[in-house]
Parts: structure tokens; sequence; C-alpha cells
């Protein structure tokens, strides 16, 4: 028997570069192979349960859509607003979740982590060619070519300015980062290790020395290059954000003229001096994604939802709520209002996006593909992040 | 009617010891029921939690899933004194809370002095009305209100404008000034309690022997009031120590202790246990401290 086991095991990993291989052309992991936990896959939908309990972002699971949703399947939806993804990682791991609407900074935590199953496409119809190329099989949400999402839709993270005193638009981040920036103390930046991406950006552009391919690819040089770059920038924060209302006042009060945000930020602001722009070293974006719990009590009912806000019309509810691109191109179609809407958000600019790094969990194994380094994991940027705030 | 009452026979020695048991047995039996809920709430909910959270600080996190793993190891604990950002974080929250009850204590005695022995009865009042209201308003609605007054476009700067200076922004020394307004009252009213029930007869005597003011207060009124202060500065000092919002809101990028666990309670939990017990011991030293100063006893 002992014999066979050698065999086995290279048939099994030509079967996994196969599968690598045969994914989806258009996925940025191609050739990378990751060591997942072996969780099943449901193969068919059965009877709903009754019950959906999800985590979520505010704004993604709402009456307006949930009521339709239960009066179709008989699911009751409990929503559970998270306000971090860390939080929705901790909530997840609880296990008393069956969905979670994930950013890319949690996907691959919660699928290296087991937390998360793999999904048959088979049985979300609705996930068709509609949606956009850019959110179809990337590397946060599909591993060895197993599809472990459902997309729902992304943003970019832009530098907004205050126009009344910068008077035109920086053209470079270097006016978050460098210290002698003209805006030292009224600059803000994203409170998350996540945030560490951004200052890999930066140095891909303008230190192509450190030979930084991309930003979630950190071996321990390239990690500490860019906090060095975040100590640099902690001498001129003003104030570090993550409660999105806290940011707006920031800006609107006048103590923050210029830093990270989101486009619904800037609109919400209702102030017509705050300005958005995408400079030239181009930026890191969130992707979100529905990804199903591998312990899910209602399974069922969540692949019903899963189907269900993959239809134009509910993705383009969502996306208007919450003010993002929405992942179903089909829905820009289908109203003047959602024209403006997907145009506004770049919701079919792969252009646009092209420049845009999607949020992905660094992990071990360098996701640009090199081989000869380890590359730092989440939690080295965990333990990096809260070193940089003194 | 006299003749009709019976006078008892006095109990023999015996009948008096069975009663005692008796009562004693029902008073147990009583105080049993009294303590067990409490008892019960420190044990499970207090010292059960405690326990948990030393027990977290101890274990690991899983590199690859950032799960918490448990073992044993003390490098949670060695990483306060080997990370820089963490021991100038904790330095710093000492700071914070030691600044914030001397500012208190040197903001408190005077007033208490003025409110109980100097002012009128309806000035009196007014003062304390005005000391205690901040308590009745909800915690958040205060933070957010010093966070509107110290705002680029706000109050503080619109004030400030006309004589050409402007407030300190959102820093450290907002975060001073914040803590001192929320924990205030804490020190206030014990002080002035404490100076209330100085004898009038003290002041007099001490001025009758040629004291003035300043040394009446130095070696009467302070020595007379030390004990209250010390309450007071139990207050401000551990509810400085422990607080993360007001460094949040009014603090712009500065970090306390309360920030570190803040951010670690999702990321790294081990860590922010470890880091829990960091005012635990700046307390407990600051407790052992005003022990040695003889002060706990009055408390």
């Amino acid at each position: 028997m002992k014999k066979f086991v050698p065999v086995l095991s290279t048939v099994a990993a030509a079967a996994l570069v196969l599968t690598a291989c045969g994914g989806d052309s258009s996925s940025s992991g191609d050739g990378l192979s990751i060591e997942v936990p072996d969780v099943p896959m449901m193969e068919a939908v059965g009877e709903p349960e009754g019950q959906l309990n999800i985590v979520n972002w505010s704004g993604f699971v709402e009456p307006a859509w949930t009521d339709k949703f239960t009066a179709e399947t008989g699911c009751v939806v409990n929503p559970r607003v998270a306000g971090t993804s860390d939080e929705m990682v901790t909530l997840m791991r609880t296990g008393q979740y069956d969905l979670v609407s994930a950013s890319g900074d949690a996907s691959l935590r919660l699928i290296v982590g087991g937390d998360v199953a793999p999904l048959n496409l088979d049985l979300i119809q609705n996930f068709s060619d509609d949606i956009v190329p850019g959110m179809k099989g990337q590397i946060y949400d599909t591993i060895n070519g197993q599809a472990y999402g459902v997309p729902i839709g992304r943003g970019a993270n832009i530098l907004q300015y205050n126009e009344e005193v910068t008077g035109t638009a920086p053209d470079s981040w270097s006016v978050v980062w460098e210290a002698d920036s003209p805006y030292a103390g009224k600059v803000t930046a994203y409170d998350a290790p996540i945030y560490i991406a951004d200052a890999a950006v930066y140095l891909m552009y303008h230190n192509p020395e450190l030979g930084i391919t991309n930003p979630y690819a950190l071996d321990a040089t390239q990690l500490a290059a860019a906090v060095d770059l975040l100590k640099q920038q902690n001498a001129i924060i003003g104030e570090y954000w993550s409660d999105p209302a806290a940011q707006i006042g920031s800006f609107v009060g006048g103590n923050t003229v210029v830093g990270t945000s989101w486009e619904i930020l800037r609109k919400l602001s209702g102030e017509e001096k705050l300005k958005g722009t995408l400079p030239k070293e181009g930026s890191t974006g969130w992707y979100d994604a529905w990804m199903l719990s591998s312990t899910a009590a209602n399974p069922n009912c969540a692949y019903l939802w899963m189907d269900y806000v993959s239809t134009a019309d509910v993705n383009g509810q969502i996306a208007t709520t919450f003010g993002m691109a929405p992942a179903n191109g089909a829905w820009c179609e289908s109203s003047e209002d959602a024209k403006a809407h997907c145009e506004q958000y770049h919701a079919t600019d792969e252009a646009y996006f092209d420049q845009i790094w999607p949020w992905t969990t660094p992990i071990e194994q360098c996701v640009d593909g090199r081989t000869d380094v380890k590359c730092t994991s989440f939690q080295d940027w965990t333990d990096a992040w809260l070193t940089i705030k003194g | 009617m006299t003749s009709v009452l019976q006078v008892p026979e006095p109990p023999t020695p015996a009948e008096v010891k069975v009663a005692a048991a008796r009562t004693s047995r029902q008073n147990r039996r009583g105080l049993l029921w009294l303590l067990t809920p409490p008892t019960a709430w420190l044990l499970v909910l207090y010292i059960g939690s405690l326990f948990f959270l030393l027990i977290t600080a101890f274990w690991f996190i899983n590199p690859f899933t950032s799960k918490v793993v448990p073992g044993f190891t003390l490098e949670n604990f060695v990483s306060i004194f080997t990370v820089p950002a963490y021991f100038a974080t904790a330095v710093r929250s000492l700071l914070i809370a030691l600044a914030v009850t001397l500012i208190a204590i040197v903001l408190a005695v005077p007033i208490a002095i003025y409110m109980a022995k100097i002012a009128s009865p309806p000035m009196r009042a007014f003062l304390a009305v005005t000391i205690t209201l901040p308590l009745w308003a909800g915690y958040l609605v205060k933070l957010i209100a010093m966070r509107v007054v110290f705002t680029e476009n706000g109050f503080l700067n619109w004030l400030l404008a006309p004589f050409g200076i402007s407030g300190p922004g959102f820093n450290t020394s907002t975060v001073i000034i914040t803590l001192t307004y929320l924990w205030f009252p804490f020190m206030a009213l014990p002080v002035y309690t404490a100076v209330r029930q100085i004898p009038h007869s003290y002041f007099d005597a001490s001025a009758d022997l040629g004291a003035k003011s300043w040394r009446t207060i130095r070696t009467v009124v302070l020595p007379l009031i030390k004990p209250a202060i010390i309450a007071g500065s139990v207050f401000t000092f551990s509810l400085s120590l422990g607080d993360y919002l007001v460094a949040r809101f009014v603090g712009g990028s500065t970090q306390m202790i309360g920030s570190i666990i803040a951010s670690n309670i999702n990321l790294n939990p081990p860590v922010a246990a470890a880091f829990s017990f960091v005012p635990i011991a700046f307390v407990l030293v600051y407790l052992w401290v005003v022990r040695k100063m003889g002060a706990l006893e009055r408390l």
C-alpha cells in the first residue's frame, strides 16, 4: 500500500495544478495554489429552513429587498451589522451565522481558516455573465479555481481633499505620505492593518528598487519599508478614521484636509468643497462578496439568498444603498438613474479599476507568485500596524 | 389588669442556649439567602470574567488563521516592554491619568472651600448643581460636545479668533482637558463634603493665631481633607487610565492603553488581555502608595 502513496500524491498534485490552471482566465492568482482545509460543497438546494442569519455591512441587508425574499422563500432574514472586517471574522467564527458580506481583507482569512465553504455556482443561476469581469474569479474569493464568494460590489479608496484649502486636485498620494506635506497635521488615514497596502502601493511607484509587484505580497524587507513610511506618516496625521461618520465630521469640520476616503463618504458629506481623485500611483479598493459559513445552520436559505441578491435589480438596490459599484453590470442599463450611479462609481469602467488593487488578506504564501521568499501574513501586518501609531 | 398578667418563668440556662442556637441557625440561613446573590455575582461574573481575561493573556494566536490557541506564553506581556509603541502608550496613559488627577485636585480644593465656607446658600446650591449637572448627561453626549468645541471650525476657535490665537485642536492636551471635565465631579464632591465637615471654629482659631488664609489652607484644611482628596483621586486616576473613547474622539492620533486594547480585541485578543493588566498594575501600585501614606484607613 505504501508504494502507492507517492503516486497518489503526484496525481493529486497534478489535479490541483490542472484545476488551478483551468480556473477562470481572469483570475489574478493563476498558477497559484493555496492550501485550504477540505470543506464539503453543497450539491443541491433543499427545503428552506425558514431562517437566515447574516453578518453584513450597513446597508447590505434592508427590508426594501428582504421582505420580498421572505415572501418568496419563507426565510426570515436576521441581519447583524458589523463595523470592521476584523469584527466580521470574529463574528463568523462564533458559528452562529450563515452568511457574511466579506471584504477582501477578511475573505482569505475565512477561507484558509476553514470558516467558509466552497460555493456551488451551478446552484446560483443569477451568478452569470452579467457579473462585471473585474469581479470574477479574483484571488480574494476564488482559490485554486474554486469560488468561495458571490460578488456584491466594489469601491476604490480615493484621495479626498478640501478644494478650498488645496486649490487644485493633488495628482499624487505624496500629500498624505511625505513629512514635508503642506497639509501636515491635517491628514487622515484608514485605521486598519490593511492600510499597510496603501503604503506599499505608494512605494511600488516611488521606490521600484524594493521590488514590490503586489501590495499584498510583501516579504519582511518590503513590509519594513512600508512600516517606515507609515511611521513617517504618523507624524503628520491629524486623525485616523475607521468610523465613517467621524471621518465625514473631520473633513467638514476642517480638522482634515486630505486623506483616504470612499466616494460615498464624499457624497454623504454634502459639501461642494470636498472632492475626490485617483492619484497617479493608483490605489487600493474593497471588493465585497457573500460567503457561506462552513457550519451554516441554514445553507438552503443561504443559497436562495445568494441567488436572489445577485439579480440585477436587488444587486443594484444594495449598490445604491451602500454607495458602491454593483457587481451585476446588467443593472447599469436598467434605468437612467442606474446609469448615472454606475458612471459615478465607475461600475463598468475596468480601465479605472485596473488601477485599483483589491483588498486581499496577506498570507505567508506570496500571492504575487514568488516562491523563493516567505511573505508576511496578516498577523504580521496586524502586529506591525499596532506599532505604527505609537 | 396587672394581676392577669402572668410573669413568665425565667428561662433556665439550658433553654437560653437552645434558643440562642435556634436564632443563630435562623440568622445564618437568612444570611445565606441574603449573601448568595452578591457572592454568586462576585464569583461568577466578576472574578470569573477576570479569570478568563487572565488566562487569555497567556494564550497564543495562530499566525495563519489569527485564531486564539490555548497554551502558555509570556510573549504577550514581554511585548508591552519590548514594543516601543506599546511601552510609550503605557507611560503616556499613566502621565495623562496623573495630570488629570492633579488638575482635578487643584481645581476642586478652592471651589470646595469657597462653596462650603464663603458662598451664600443660593450660590452654593447653584455651584453644586453646576458641578453635578454633567453627571446627568450621557458620557458620549459630553464627549461629542467636547469634539464640537475643539474642532477646527468649532466654538473654541471662534472664541479665540479675535485674540489671534487658536485652540489646541485634537491632541494629548485636549485629551487631558476632556478627561478632567468628565471626571471632575468625582473629585469635587468628596472634597466639598470634607471641607463642609470642618467646623468654623477651626478657621477662627487659625485666624486668631495669626495665620493668613493660605497658611490656614495649607496647615488646617489640607491635612483634614486629605482622605477625601485621595478618595477622589482613586476615581479620577483609574477612570482616566481605563478610558479610550476620549482619545479616539478628541485625541487626534493620541493613543492610550484603551486604544491598544480596542484595536487588539479582534486582531490579537491575547495581547489585548495582557494589556488590560497594565491599568490594573498601575492602580494596585497607586493604592499601595496611598496605603503607605496611611490614607486608606479613613476612606
